[in-house]
């Protein structure tokens, strides 16, 4: 019980942190917001009024008062669900504007990260459990693509794969001349066909890490005394490498998988703007460079609270997979 | 790989040996990886120590538009504005390496101060130090440096300004495990023999503790490197990098916006990605060999290392009959 409890108050320290990073931000930084957004509507040719100063200034928190009282609504406003009106798609809220990409970025990484950790774990249980093979020499090359930059892969990509063989489309979420979003054969066919290149990047670009770090964990776990007992007993070497090799070197790349997964809508930002995927990426750059801070904020908060998320989920799972996390 | 190196070197450096003192033990082995790794590496940071003054000005601008590698004197063609893609990268390489190296040095060293003194003090200091850590570690970095980054002006954005924000966003999970290894050093039975025996709190950490965390710290080092150049290029592909600085990024960023993909003008932006990729791979294969200290358990290339002991290949296959696994 010790154990959860002191996890919970970990969360809420961490959301409480998450919000009032995104409250401090635009306080500490040089620059007014307030000013860039006047300026941008002066030059938009609208009519700027004081009322108009203090209205922007109340959307983004900051409208008069002090510190402890712009806070105080800051919070409010959050409690009711309210992050503001965006400057993208004014007059929209920010809610619904992150709402409707949210989904796209969900589906998109979530299933290349899935997809990247299945293929990475099961290639580093058999490098790991054949040391020296053909497939343990491969995983130098698995690495290297980690360090290679994600958008300047995706950038390779498109060129080999949609302009030099036109195989997959460059831009975009789904095709908008003919398809309308909605659960038909027909749209989340082309969705699928527009994902492919971005998904195809993610994986490559993920996939060495999984690899070498189940690899590693399966060389040390392979060389445990209860191995040499599972050998001796004359199992079957394939429930040797199954049930009792891999099943305990996977937890560490588990926990990964909670982190990552927690990365899901923050990680592809600048892949997403490669490929002008429709997702939460390419909605935090177009606040950026749009000066829309209400949307960046915004934006921002989602990412922090689907981390923290994630990460709960797979920190009560943890606790129950492997029982020696909660001893102390 | 293994080709630059030819067997009959490595065989001594390989094998054990009980004389190595105790600098050369904390010292990788000269495994073909590391020696493929730091030269690759020495020679990337040679070239962006001298590559700049060597070549022309990187923005001096022409009338050559897009012209291929090889054609007018220009080894590497030109831009849309007819810069020299060759002085590019030159200067890029060294501005990407400035970054990844100041912000490699200031992760390490908070990684360090949360990590390890942290742990070795122990108590509240301890609790607290580690729920800051974990806090940093969950809020997610690269939107957070979108973010500072773009409400710092593009005036005021500097070198300085972006390796600051980065390091900031990357120390936490290097903290984490050097908080979990100086812990399990912290309790062992020589560092409480040194306390004893009145050894001051500076000194057990430096001269008890510190060097059991080397090869640690080096291996995260290396990591901070990669991410920060990595994470730069990121941020200037997005045009939110160091105002007044060259990198690798910065180039990726201008061949993006002049639509060098759609131009076919292929030479602009694959060589930039490509030193930051064999950069990257440099210090990958260098922490590798870094691994393998820590860990002696990952030695592995276990088929050529048989080879090395001279067994014929008869022998090297019952070997790995018997060893059943």
């Amino acid at each position: 019980m010790r154990f959860y409890l002191q996890k919970i108050g970990f969360y809420v320290v961490a959301i409480w942190a998450a919000i009032t990073i995104n409250f401090v931000i635009p306080r500490l930084m040089p620059g007014n917001p307030v000013d860039v957004i006047i300026s941008k509507m002066g030059a938009a040719g609208q009519t700027v009024t004081p009322q108009t100063r203090h209205a922007i200034e109340v959307a983004l928190g900051g409208g008069g008062g002090t510190w402890w009282q712009q806070y105080g609504d800051y919070i409010v406003n959050l409690l009711h669900g309210d992050l503001g009106t965006s400057l993208v798609d004014y007059p929209e809220k920010v809610s619904t504007v992150i709402g409707q990409a949210l989904p796209w970025t969900i589906a998109l990484v979530g299933l290349a990260t899935v997809i990247s950790f299945i293929i990475g774990v099961g290639l580093g249980m058999f490098a790991g459990w054949r040391r020296g093979s053909w497939l343990d020499n491969l995983i130098p090359v698995t690495t290297m693509f980690q360090a290679v930059p994600y958008f300047w892969l995706a950038l390779i990509l498109v060129l080999l794969l949609s302009r030099v063989v036109q195989w997959f489309p460059y831009a975009g979420g789904y095709d908008v001349a003919t398809t309308a979003p909605g659960f038909s054969l027909q749209f989340i066919g082309s969705a699928v066909h527009y994902g492919f290149l971005p998904a195809l990047t993610i994986v490559l670009s993920s996939i060495g890490g999984w690899m070498l770090g189940m690899r590693n964990m399966m060389v040390a776990t392979l060389s445990e005394d209860y191995i040499v007992t599972a050998e001796a007993k004359g199992l079957r070497p394939s429930r040797v490498r199954m049930t009792y090799a891999a099943r305990n070197a996977v937890l560490p790349s588990l926990s990964g998988f909670a982190i990552s997964l927690g990365f899901v809508v923050a990680g592809s930002i600048v892949t997403e703007q490669v490929f002008s995927y429709p997702g939460v990426g390419q909605l935090l750059f177009a606040a950026v460079s749009n000066n829309d801070y209400a949307l960046m904020q915004g934006v921002f908060l989602v990412i922090s609270l689907s981390v923290l998320a994630a990460n709960l989920v797979v920190d009560v799972l943890y606790g129950l997979i492997d029982p020696r996390t909660r001893a102390r | 790989m293994t080709t630059t190196v030819s067997m009959g070197e490595a065989v001594p450096e390989v094998a054990p040996t009980a004389k190595r003192s105790s600098i050369a033990a904390l010292l990788p082995s000269l495994s073909p990886k590391l020696i493929v790794g730091l030269s690759i590496g020495a020679a990337i940071v040679l070239w962006a120590i001298i590559g700049p003054f060597v070549v022309g000005d990187p923005n001096a601008i022409s009338t050559l538009a897009f012209a291929p590698p090889g054609t007018h004197g220009h080894i590497l063609g030109t831009s849309q504005t007819g810069q020299d893609v060759w002085s590019q990268i030159a200067w890029g390489t060294r501005g990407s390496l400035i970054i990844g190296f100041a912000v490699g040095v200031m992760a390490t060293v908070l990684s360090a101060l949360f990590g390890v003194l942290g742990a070795y003090i122990g108590g509240a200091v301890d609790e607290g130090f580690a729920l800051f850590t974990n806090i940093v570690l969950v809020i997610p970095g690269l939107p957070l440096v979108i973010v500072i980054g773009n409400y710092v002006p593009q005036s005021q954005r500097g070198l300085f300004l972006v390796a600051v924000v980065l390091a900031i966003t990357s120390w936490a999970g290097s903290a984490r495990v050097l908080r979990a290894v100086t812990l399990s050093i912290r309790n062992r039975d020589y560092v409480a023999a040194s306390r004893v025996s009145g050894e001051r709190t500076w000194r057990i950490l430096i001269v008890e503790i510190l060097p059991n965390l080397i090869p640690v710290m080096a291996s995260q080092f290396v990591f901070a490197i990669i991410f920060a150049i990595l994470g730069e290029a990121g941020l200037s592909f997005l045009g939110l990098g160091a105002s007044g600085t060259f990198t690798l990024g910065t180039i990726l960023f201008q061949a993006n916006q002049a639509l060098a993909l759609t131009q076919g003008a292929w030479w602009w932006f694959i060589p930039p990605g490509l030193m930051i990729a064999l950069f990257g791979c440099a210090l990958s294969l260098i922490n590798f060999s870094i691994d393998e200290i820590i860990n002696p358990k990952l030695r592995s290339s276990t088929r050529s290392q048989r080879k090395k002991w001279g067994l014929t290949p008869a022998q090297i296959r019952q070997l790995e009959q018997e060893n059943l696994k």
